[in-house]
């Protein structure tokens, strides 16, 4: 199975107007789901997507960090909530019609696990080959570094590549990195 | 060949374990028995034969062999012409471990490791050698004599075999793979109906062609005339060369299918002597020496007496003797009994094969535990089955009269639709128990290997130990029973090991000699309970106290209730006591087995008494995966709690409200003082009333203490479906879990033993700055 097939080419033309050459989405390079928290650009490995789905009101859970929104039901299984914004502190956390959830499972030897994190808005799908990933500058910025795997510049916007398996660990350390 | 027999290797796991199971608990049987019951001997021996079998089949050499030799003795016994000794029951028990840590091996695809079984197989052969002499009146008598030269010749050139083998084998047990091309002589004897199994010996050869240089030798002198013969039944035997660098086991897998058909005889050719010699003679020379076992022991002192390798041969000598022994025994199962498949996988008669066997490997007493609890599957009884069935077809009468109903509905069908909506819910319910009832096994899965356990360790400690179990058919999920193996292990091991004094003690002070384990379970309310007793010396909570002060682990000024201080020996702090009181060593692993109950949702007490003995019981949930719930509102959320915490619901008198030592609410309940924790401080969320007057609390009971939780609203009681939050999530304080209500939104059950924790440690905290 070595079909190589045209890598699809993105065009931006305008911010909200991508118009795809081809409609293959396979392409050598991988491709990562690309979200908006406030006016930043992250993005995520598309193959941990589960799904992206709206918003609704979690169940608490009781004493849990802030940025925990609660468990939802996801098909019988509990699976919780968390609020990237408040996590990475940027912006302001608000539910409207828009908030979407996006449900990331990281499956492998050392995890198995599935959670949801509430972002402002989902952008696109973006190929990126491992060349055009930047690390990112050491300095400054609210997300703890092992969170980041790399930049990739997309027009005139820059998007960052998170870490799923980074996310989905519930080690409180990073999470108040200063 | 191409048939994957992995799939087969699980279930071979399986029934492995479940015959050493049963063939422990035989032996446990007879071993309490002065009567040799012959029923039991058939049970040991069929678990035996088909671990045997199966490991045969599967390609499982290591096992195969040992059981082989297993069997060998196990046979003698059954045929009555041995009789087990003690000695020999503490060695089929120690092989029964030894097998189980091989299967464990196998499990984990870890390799067999070599050496440790080695003196057992050694154990069983003395044995059996000894038996050679004893197992003389068969009938083949009469063609010892004339065989007792070709015998001679084969078994000296088998012990040749053995001790070039040895010299060139070194110590790591694996021989012969490193010198390249070796000749296997190949005697393959197919019972005449092997063709009407469908195999057809010609692709056995085409199989062993491939492997390297054949050369085939066809026997046809016992091929009738040609008016007798009959059509579908061969006639014909083989010897066969095979020049190449193959190990046994490879040319044994070319026999695979048919090795429960035929004598199969591999064995290394000294390369340029016998294959001269006319290959007829030499295949009878094979099959007489199976006839006269006698002879071949017998011949075991003469062969030392013939061999010319001098002093560094007299090591092989054992060596030669067992090969000839197990030579021996093994004409035994093939001469009684008749036409039953006889696993010949193992028979390979060569010293190889022994000395292969030789190199098993055993991981000793670790591993069966560990095995067991890993086992996959489960049995159900048919009856639990059927009711399944039953269940489910009403379930689907029910769905479709209510489908009936809806096509064309109007009100006057509003009675027979709420009588089905009723129907239904008794069917999911019923169907719902069935279904868990299907995890549920009798305790005695976990009791079983009591027995043994104390048998050894009375052995081992000189105590005299009577165990009396009941309640064994009480029923436990499956997945507690896995997870309460080893705490309740260790709990009996302490009994005896430190509860339980020592004959002379005992009768200096007045008691039976023996002492008595008591193992109970009794479901009482909705849970299990698991009762262990001895009647030891006990302990004395004054020592426990004293040895806690010397410890650290409570202040010297500390209040104990004695059940307070019999709980002490679960601190963790406690365990470390040097072995020097009568008490010492009785707190060994016991915060583990707390905290093992404790993960389980269940809870331990104990209740001692000086001189009189001690009581440990041990409360389980049932289940795991389903419980009967009390749903409360506070604020927004809904939160469920276990209906078997709950003591009683009340709503709160402000008379009967106390305050005390500066931040503590207490609620007069009777005569008990009730702290009262209101959910939505513990829970740091939004509450509709925080007032205590009028306000709802539910009493609820853990850790042996109560407490009233303030909610905002009773809803409804049900069951509800136990979900982990872990998988996704972590460990919660004062959660044990969640669930999906009927809305299919999400539910927290609490955690009422921990919620009652955290609530004193809370208290504990904010009292100790004021003590400072």
């Amino acid at each position: 199975m070595d079909a190589i097939i045209e890598v699809a080419e993105i065009n931006r033309l305008d911010k909200n107007d991508i118009s795809l050459e081809g409609i293959d989405f396979i392409s050598g390079g991988n491709q990562y789901l690309t979200f908006r928290l406030c006016e930043e650009h992250y993005g995520v490995d598309i193959l941990s997507v589960t799904e992206i789905r709206g918003w609704d009101e979690p169940t608490l859970i009781p004493n849990s960090p802030n940025y925990v929104k609660g468990v939802i039901n996801l098909r019988g299984v509990i699976v919780p909530i968390l609020d990237l914004r408040i996590r990475f502190q940027i912006g302001e956390a608000s539910y409207t019609p828009t908030t979407v959830v996006i449900v990331l499972a990281v499956k492998n030897d050392r995890m198995k696990c599935t959670m949801g994190f509430v972002v402002d808005a989902v952008s696109d799908v973006l190929n990126a080959n491992s060349q055009d990933i930047k690390s990112a500058p050491s300095f400054g910025g609210l997300v703890a570094p092992q969170y980041i795997q790399g930049l990739v510049n997309v027009g005139a916007d820059v998007v960052t590549l998170l870490n799923v398996e980074q996310l989905l660990k519930l080690d409180d350390e990073g999470l108040h990195y200063e | 060949m191409s048939i994957d027999l992995k799939q087969f290797h699980q279930a071979f796991f399986d029934e492995s374990y479940e015959g050493l199971d049963s063939m422990e608990q035989s032996l446990l049987a007879l071993s309490d028995e002065d009567e040799t019951d012959p029923e039991l001997i058939n049970t040991i021996f069929r678990a035996a034969h088909s671990i045997k079998g199966g490991s045969a089949t599967l390609g499982f050499g290591e096992i195969a062999s040992f059981t082989h030799v297993l069997e060998t003795l196990l046979d003698e016994v059954r045929e009555g012409q041995r009789k087990l000794t003690a000695e020999s029951i503490d060695l089929l028990l120690q092989s029964c471990d030894a097998l189980r840590a091989m299967v464990h091996c196998l499990e984990q695809e870890t390799p067999i490791d070599v050496n440790d079984s080695k003196p057992l197989l050694d154990a069983f052969e003395a044995m059996l050698n000894d038996s050679g002499q004893s197992a003389v009146s068969e009938p083949q008598q009469k063609e010892v004599q004339k065989n007792l030269d070709d015998s001679d010749a084969t078994v000296i050139s088998s012990a040749q075999d053995a001790i070039t083998q040895t010299f060139f084998s070194g110590d790591d047990g694996e021989q012969n793979d490193d010198h390249g091309e070796k000749r296997w002589k190949i005697v393959f004897k197919p019972e005449p109906q092997i063709l009407l199994t469908g195999n057809e010996p010609l692709r056995i050869f085409r199989e062993l062609e491939s492997m390297g240089d054949l050369e085939v030798h066809a026997h046809t002198d016992q091929v009738p005339n040609f008016d007798q013969i009959t059509l579908d039944e061969c006639f014909i035997h083989w010897t066969l060369f095979l020049t190449s660098n193959v190990d046994q086991d490879e040319i044994k897998s070319a026999f695979d299918w048919v090795l429960d058909e035929c004598d199969l005889d591999i064995t290394l050719s000294e390369s340029g002597d016998d294959d001269t010699v006319d290959t007829d003679d030499n295949v009878n020379t094979e099959t007489r020496l199976q006839q006269d076992h006698i002879n071949l022991d017998n011949r075991g002192d003469e062969i030392t007496a013939e061999d010319d390798y001098g002093e560094s041969a007299s090591d092989d000598l054992e060596f030669v003797r067992a090969s000839a022994s197990v030579v021996a025994a093994k004409v035994i199962p093939e001469k009684t009994t008749a036409k039953k498949p006889e696993p010949s996988a193992a028979k390979s008669t060569s010293a190889k094969a022994i000395s292969e066997s030789k190199a098993i490997a055993d991981k000793k007493v670790t591993a069966p535990e560990s095995a067991q609890s890993s086992t996959t599957s489960i049995r159900v009884g048919i009856d639990k089955v059927d009711n399944l069935i039953n269940l489910v077809g009403e379930l689907v009468i029910t769905q479709s009269m209510l489908s009936e109903l809806g096509n064309n509905f109007d009100l006057e069908k509003l009675e027979r639709l709420s009588h089905g909506l009723e129907q239904l819910k008794q069917n999911t319910r019923e169907l719902q128990e069935n279904v868990m009832r299907i995890r549920m096994l009798p305790i005695s899965f976990a009791f079983n290997r009591f027995p043994r356990m104390i048998r050894d360790l009375s052995n081992k400690t000189g105590k005299k130990v009577d165990l009396i179990m009941s309640g064994e058919q009480t029923e436990l999920d499956k997945t507690v029973m896995e997870q309460i193996g080893d705490p309740l292990v260790h709990l009996v091991r302490n009994a005896i090991d430190h509860g339980l004094e020592m004959p002379e003690e005992r009768r200096a002070a007045g008691k039976n000699e023996t002492g008595k384990i008591h193992l109970n379970a009794e479901h009482k309310g909705g849970n299990i309970v698991i009762k262990i007793s001895d009647d030891g010396r006990g302990m004395d909570p004054e020592k426990i106290r004293a040895k806690a002060v010397e410890k650290g682990v409570i202040d010297a000024e500390a209040e104990l209730s004695v059940a307070e201080i019999y709980d002490l020996i679960f601190e963790p702090g406690f365990s470390t006591a040097a072995e020097v009181s009568d008490l010492s060593g009785r707190g060994v692993g016991m915060d583990v087995v707390r905290r093992n109950i404790k993960a389980l949702g269940g809870r331990i007490e104990i209740d001692s008494e000086v001189g009189r003995g001690t009581k440990i019981y041990v409360h389980l949930p049932l289940t795991l995966a389903i419980l009967d719930g009390q749903l409360v509102r506070v604020g927004r959320e809904v939160y469920i709690i276990p209906l078997v915490a709950i003591v009683e619901s009340l709503q709160i008198k402000s008379e009967l409200v106390n305050r005390v030592s500066g931040n503590m609410v207490l609620y007069r309940l009777r005569e008990d003082n009730v702290p009262i924790i209101p959910i939505h401080k513990e829970f740091n969320i939004q509450a509709d009333n925080t007032a205590l007057d009028n306000a709802l609390l539910v009493v609820v009971e853990g850790e042996g203490c109560k407490i009233g939780l303030l909610v905002d609203d009773l809803l409804a009681q049900q069951q509800v479906v136990i979900k982990s939050l872990e998988t996704n999530y972590k460990r919660v304080d004062g959660i044990s879990g969640a669930t999906i209500l009927g809305d299919g939104s999400v539910a927290l059950i609490l955690d009422i033993p921990g919620i009652i924790t955290n609530a004193s440690r809370s208290r504990r905290r904010n009292v100790s700055p004021r003590a400072a």
